[in-house]
């Protein structure tokens, strides 16, 4: 009986996540509302305050910010099996889209008008990603430092990808990450000395 | 194969910021691999922003499913989704206060302005490149350009939201049949 409703709530995870993952266009933050409304709001699988510390979690630690919370939820609920029900829920419907699509659309741009179509989404993805990249920057605190880090980052990778070099983006962020950590602690230690 | 699972899986292990964060990286690992041309890439991104799902898990399983059929497909979305399945488990199982750790926040206050700044320059690249293809130049690509970043623009301080990246992908296509 007990392995019953073990294995009922792993299906509905998994069901739920996977109900998830079908129904939101725009990726990981378009998903937080909708994980918000239906794990807290709805089913009361997580507290409001847990959802709250998860998003934290989520934009801290790398990877898919959908894949962390279907994880984290997924392991409040029903431990690791319940883990990976919710994140192989939230993932398979994408997985299974994009697999036909990918068979699909390199016979689909042969066509003429669907590869003019392209020439203008190639467009629109570039200002997608320009806009998503100033929104974030909007939201960073106007000091010298992080404004510092994003200008040079910005400038080495910009330069570097239009004279056809290639500069490595992780190597980028392993040194901002070091100068975060030396310079932030460094700070923090002399507030410290300086309030004593 | 393993090379596939591998770059996917430092996609999916240095992906801060969501998806836009994830796609200097993964521009990186395709492009130094020679797995797709950047024209490519950018089709897919378009792909994956209008079809639903987590970004990145679409482009791994794109560039995996054209790369080595149904088996690189799934190695490479694996390979993505692996490194946050193991550190949320992680945190949530033992290092709930790491992850409040002043060193470990000093460290991500460095890094996350260097991801903006990826971010912003690999859509400046992008619309660059597009505008100036091979030592011409395309103004209509320039205009369409202004045009639908005027219109994201106008929508968020009218609308006071952000533009749906569907609705801009659907307009952008219509134009460009015109063309």
């Amino acid at each position: 009986m007990e392995r019953r409703t073990k294995l009922k709530s792993l299906g509905e995870l998994f069901l739920t996540f996977a109900k998830i993952g079908l129904f939101t266009f725009g990726g990981g933050y378009a998903m937080i509302s909708l994980i918000e409304d239906t794990c807290v709001t709805r089913k009361k699988w997580i507290t409001q305050e847990e959802m709250t510390d998860m998003t934290v979690v989520a934009e801290s630690t790398p990877g898919p910010i959908a894949i962390n919370m279907a994880t984290y939820t997924g392991w409040r609920r029903a431990g690791i099996p319940g883990a990976l029900a919710a994140t192989l829920g939230v993932a398979l419907p994408s997985f299974l889209i994009i697999f036909f699509l990918s068979a699909l659309l390199k016979q689909w741009l042969e066509i003429p008008w669907v590869a003019r179509a392209f020439t203008g989404i190639r467009a629109a993805v570039a200002v997608l990603i320009l806009s998503a990249g100033i929104r974030m920057a909007k939201k960073l605190p106007r000091k010298p430092l992080p404004l510092g880090i994003m200008a040079a980052s910005l400038v080495i990778l910009l330069t570097a990808s239009l004279a056809g070099f290639h500069v490595s983006s992780l190597l980028l962020m392993a040194a901002a990450g070091l100068l975060g950590l030396c310079l932030y602690n460094l700070r923090d230690r002399r507030k410290e000395a300086g309030g004593k | 194969m393993t090379e596939l699972f591998f770059g996917f899986l430092r996609v999916g292990c240095f992906a801060f910021g969501g998806a836009y964060g994830a796609i200097p990286l993964i521009r990186d690992v395709v492009l130094s691999y020679g797995w797709l041309t950047e024209e490519a890439l950018v089709d897919m991104i378009a792909v994956s922003e209008s079809t639903p799902g987590p970004i990145m898990v679409n482009l791994a399983t794109y560039v995996g499913a054209v790369k080595g059929g149904l088996p690189g497909a799934l190695l490479a979305t694996l390979a993505v989704i692996l490194p946050s399945l193991l550190i949320i488990l992680l945190v949530a199982t033992a290092l709930r206060r790491a992850i409040r750790n002043p060193q470990v926040q000093a460290a991500l206050r460095g890094l996350k302005p260097c991801v903006i700044g990826l971010i912003i320059a690999t859509g400046a690249a992008l619309a660059v490149k597009q505008v100036l293809p091979e030592g011409s130049f395309d103004w209509k690509l320039l205009l369409l350009t202004a045009g639908l970043g005027a219109l994201t623009l106008g929508w968020k301080k009218l609308r006071k939201s952000n533009m749906p990246p569907i609705l801009l992908i659907l307009i952008a296509a219509g134009i460009g049949i015109l063309l």
